[in-house]
């Protein structure tokens, strides 16, 4: 009887050494695709067993809105997969535990925060891009555009749909690149004229690309990445590069301040700037952080990474609430009843 | 030896016993259960909707230098600095909990290469302000080159106020949404109590055949979510729709698309409420017409309508509401039609304007209580006027009004079950419009946004859930407010605060449900996320429902059960389970498939509450459509569809032999 008892209270404090020795828990809140978050973590614990990570994953806005919301009392030990725009929210909130990954010199310094140290590092970068439908294009006389300006000529009116920037963010980034590209003025005149020729506007960035992709509309406004993958399935679609540049945001990486287990947090944000790490994320985006490790996606358009604007994130993300107000007050249920 | 106090009297207030005190610590659980699910979360979406953010500028300093320099100009407050433009560069408007101001319009020779420099500073601890994203706060000097002054922007101060209001009604692209809304809901309502009233003649009035038939497929859009019309309105009437040419030309996404699919998710309910009016006509006032040689169309006008009036009133008030607050709809195929509910949605989710999302609520609320209120006044005087000498009417045949009856109700059918048809098609075709082979592939639910699979699994938990718990709280909330003695005041109270729920938009308790359970300093703060959110918001936001059915079924049963029961010294539970659960089986029945089907098909209050672990099959068809993936959603909302048919198939069964031993019972075997 006592060997039993003593033999159970030995067995229960084996149990609670190895439960210290892998404690690591941490809470990680993500935009990244359902389908790729059990490929991330099994990629990260192949390197680190002993830190489990419990994901809680949904669209970026929902996800910043969640973050924002939970200032005072964090949830969350790391970010991993969010919008930097987003980041930088809750950079200016005081959120974000500065801190340099071990390896992060080698990304490109596009990718890294400006601080010193940065607050966050990028991973991949998602692009704006323009989904032509071929037949539809043919049966409407609608020719295909080369560029933004293109999209404002009367033969489009009707004929193109895009993102709604207030939920979208690949909307959000659209309007931001225009507004830096041709300057506050000029860039709400273009859409001033762009929304002449919109048909509707869609709630979510991948609507566009898919409706162009079924024919619903000949010019959807969308991702280069959603494109290729529509095109792969079969879609008759053109992917086009408009030539004045196109806008982009990043998925990028953090430490939330205030984490319980700091030493972990940054195992796992070191480990989230490897080139290990950017050869996963190529596997769903065409432009990753660590220079050489992109591999070309099959129908991805060429020339995009060139096209790609310099992003100011830090206009972006300051800017943001009042683009959006001035952007809802413009065109947002512009549109009577009939 | 009885003494005096024994005997039950009307008139002397009993003495509590151990029953009642059981029975009050049961009605007092349920109320506190509404309490916390539904009048605390209100509460905190009220109290957001007036928290307010400006900027306040008066706490805020700045400081000039000279071109080489050396701060010799004095220390400006801002607000003064302000004050001294015509008008004033920063207005004095509010602002969101995420805005910034930029202060170099204060500044008229300010250029961002100019060698002037700046100090600038906080006045009390509170002052918060970035510079490019860095945040400062307090009475710190912080010492910028132009260019970089040029990134500070300050951030505002929350008060209590009505700006948030003001802010919404100077905002004409929010105030339009109200006008649309009212729009929307005013021409649906008018459609379909026309086409629900004569579908209910039909069936009420007209000796046509197959009226079981015509009956089953009306109500079939009880069973599906209210988007999924939309689905197959863009199938039709897209832009690659199969009879695009119908439309002439004009879109289906916005007002037409709206109209169309509410009259279909709205005919059941209206067709139900003229129903019971048109059943509960008295055949003597028909036979005292026929004698007085009135016409067919005289008797029409005054005798049918003026019978079902009330029934007429409440289903055109229920359809009302259920129009103004739907949100699945209007987002799937409103286009660029804005309307109060996805309004709602674009604020919390695509602006994270939560003031604002809480004060287009409180909007919403109005007109959704308005008719909430206006339905109820009409129900009650529709009771009043059955009487125990109605008789009950009996159609004669009329062969060629039968078949006019026939024909209009066979349209009808085709146009519901078309619907759903065209839903199913969708849902098998491989890549509409470009390859037309039939294929399941759209059933792979896992490789698209939104849940996959799983989703649909968490719904029939969150369906089995919701049924089961919901019906047990709703069923014995309603026999503490029945059958229990005494306690008046307490028991209106109670009954007001079951009947709110119906008066709360879906969108408006979710968004609620944010504001109250997501406050880390809410002790309920761990369901927040979880299965158990979604199941309290479903009872909750469906309670008022099952709860009037509930007490009706228990207004039938005589209280001489309690009142014996009482002086045989039986304590109420005994009673309660061996007479009266099983006598309202079938009102428990129908309850639990109630909710059943709802917690299936809802989309709007659980939008802001699921996580990525309780996705639901409804919003799963929300977000794929969301997506651009309009054949899985279609897929899915099919999935839904079979499961409330089968669902509905269980309960008839169930009901069917229930009654059957009941029926025994009461006839003494």
């Amino acid at each position: 009887m006592l060997n039993l008892k003593s033999f159970a209270l030995a067995s229960v404090l084996a149990i609670g050494a190895t439960a210290t020795a892998m404690a690591a828990e941490l809470t990680v809140y993500t935009a990244v695709e359902a389908e790729d978050l059990k490929r991330y973590a099994d990629a990260f614990n192949a390197d680190h067993p002993d830190i489990t990570i419990n994901w809680v994953r949904d669209s970026t806005g929902v996800i910043t809105a969640k973050l924002l919301a939970e200032k005072d009392n964090p949830q969350a030990d790391v970010i991993w997969g969010l919008a930097a725009t987003s980041l930088l929210l809750m950079k200016s909130e005081d959120m974000l535990e500065p801190y340099a990954p071990a390896g992060v010199e080698k990304l490109d310094p596009k990718f890294v925060d400006n601080s010193t140290p940065p607050t966050w590092t990028g991973m991949d970068a998602w692009v704006a891009a323009v989904c032509y439908n071929t037949v539809e294009g043919e049966k409407n006389g609608v020719p295909a555009p080369t560029s933004w300006k293109d999209l404002t000529k009367p033969v489009y009116k009707g004929h193109v749909i895009m993102p709604n920037p207030n939920s979208s963010g690949t909307g959000f980034l659209d309007v931001s690149s225009w507004l830096q590209m041709f300057g506050e003025e000029g860039g709400w005149e273009y859409m001033d004229a762009l929304h002449e020729n919109i048909s509707r506007y869609t709630h979510s960035g991948s609507a566009p690309c898919k409706l162009a992709a079924s024919g619903e509309t000949t010019v959807g406004v969308s991702f280069a990445f959603r494109g290729a993958k529509s095109k792969a399935a079969g879609a008759p679609i053109e992917i086009i590069v408009p030539t004045e540049g196109v806008g982009w945001d990043m998925e990028a990486t953090a430490i939330v301040a205030g984490t319980d287990d700091l030493e972990a947090a940054k195992t796992l944000v070191d480990w989230t700037v490897t080139k290990k790490a950017n050869e996963l994320y190529n596997s769903g985006y065409a432009v990753v952080a660590y220079p050489g490790v992109a591999k070309p996606v099959k129908f991805f358009p060429e020339g995009l990474v060139d096209a790609m604007i310099d992003n100011d994130f830090e206009f972006a993300a300051n800017n943001r609430s009042a683009i959006l107000a001035e952007w809802a007050k413009r065109y947002d249920g512009k549109s009577d009843p009939k | 030896m009885s003494t005096i106090d024994d005997i039950p009297r009307p008139f002397v207030k009993p003495r509590l016993g151990k029953d009642d005190w059981i029975q009050r610590g049961f009605m007092a659980v349920i109320a506190l259960y509404l309490i916390v699910a539904l009048a605390l979360p209100l509460y905190a979406m009220l109290s957001k909707a007036f928290s307010t953010y400006t900027f306040d500028l008066s706490q805020y300093e700045v400081q000039v230098s000279d071109e080489d320099g050396h701060f010799t100009k004095p220390v400006e407050n801002i607000a003064n600095l302000n004050a001294r433009f015509d008008p004033p560069v920063i207005g004095a408007g509010s602002t969101n909990s995420n805005g910034r101001q930029k202060l170099t319009g204060l500044f008229p020779d300010f250029s961002f290469r100019s060698p002037v420099m700046y100090r600038f500073r906080g006045t009390s601890p509170e002052a918060v302000y970035l510079v490019g994203s860095e945040r400062h706060t307090g009475p710190e000097w912080l010492e910028l080159d132009s260019n970089t002054f040029r990134r500070v922007v300050i951030r505002p101060v929350k008060h209590v106020g009505l700006a948030n209001f003001t802010t919404y009604f100077s905002t004409p692209a929010l105030t339009q949404s109200v006008r649309n809304s009212l729009w929307i809901a005013t021409i649906s309502t008018i459609i379909t109590v026309t086409l629900a009233f004569w579908f209910a003649y039909a069936l009420a009035r007209s000796c046509m055949r197959f009226k079981g038939v015509f009956r089953m497929v009306a109500m079939l859009p009880i069973l599906v979510p209210s988007l999924l019309p939309g689905i197959a309105l863009v199938y039709l009437f897209g832009n690659q729709g199969m009879l695009k040419s119908f439309l002439m030309g004009e879109t289906i996404y916005g007002p037409i698309g709206i109209v169309l699919g509410s009259v279909f998710f709205t005919f059941p309910h209206a067709m139900i409420i003229i129903s019971t009016a048109l059943a509960i006509s008295d055949a003597r006032l028909y036979e005292a017409a026929v004698s007085l040689k009135a016409s067919r169309w005289k008797t029409f006008w005054t005798v049918t309508i003026p019978g079902a009036r009330y029934g007429l009133f409440s289903a055109a008030f229920v359809v009302f509401n259920l129009v103004i607050t739907d949100f699945g709809l209007p987002k799937v195929i409103g286009g660029k039609f804005n309307v109060l509910a996805v309004d709602i949605y674009k604020q919390v989710i695509g602006q994270q304007n939560f003031e604002m999302g809480a004060v287009v609520s409180v909007v919403l609320l109005v007109p959704a209580m308005l008719a909430f209120a206006i339905d109820r006044q009409m129900q009650k005087k529709q009771v009043a006027l059955l009487s125990a000498r109605s008789v009950v009417f009996e159609p004669k045949p009329n062969r060629k009004m039968d078949r006019i009856f026939f024909a209009y109700t066979v349209l009808v059918s085709i146009f519901i079950a078309g619907i759903i048809g065209v839903c199913q098609f969708a849902a098998l075709i491989k890549f509409w419009p470009y390859d037309l082979s039939l294929s399941l592939h759209n059933y792979n639910f896992d490789l698209m946004d939104g849940g996959g699979w799983g989703s649909y699994k968490n719904s029939i938990v969150l369906a089995v859930l919701t049924a089961v718990i919901g019906t047990v709280v709703v069923f014995l909330g309603a026999y503490m407010v029945e059958k229990t003695k005494g306690f008046e005041k307490g028991r209106a109270l109670f009954q007001m605060l079951a009947m709110l729920p119906m008066a709360i938009p879906g969108m408006v308790l979710g968004l609620a449900y944010i504001f109250f359970f997501n406050n880390p300093a809410n002790p309920l703060n761990f369901i927040y996320g979880t299965m158990i959110i979604l199941v309290v918001s479903t009872v909750t936001h469906f309670y008022t429902v099952s709860h009037l059915t509930a007490v009706t079924a228990l207004k039938q049963m005589d209280t001489e059960f309690e009142s014996v029961s009482a002086s045989l010294k039986q304590p109420f539970h005994k009673l309660f389970r061996q007479v009266t659960v099983p006598v309202s089986m079938p009102a428990i029945l129908n309850i639990s498939i109630y909710l059943f089907v709802n917690a299936m098909t809802t989309v709007s209050a659980v939008v802001f509450l699921y996580s990525t672990d309780t996705a639901l099959a409804s919003i799963a068809v929300l977000n794929m459509d969301d997506a651009g993936d309009i054949a899985p959603a279609a897929a899915m909302g099919m999935m839904i569809f079979y499961t409330n048919a089968g669902a509905r198939i269980l309960h008839a069964l169930a009901s069917r032999g229930i009654l059957k031993r009941s029926e025994a019972w009461r006839k003494g075997d």
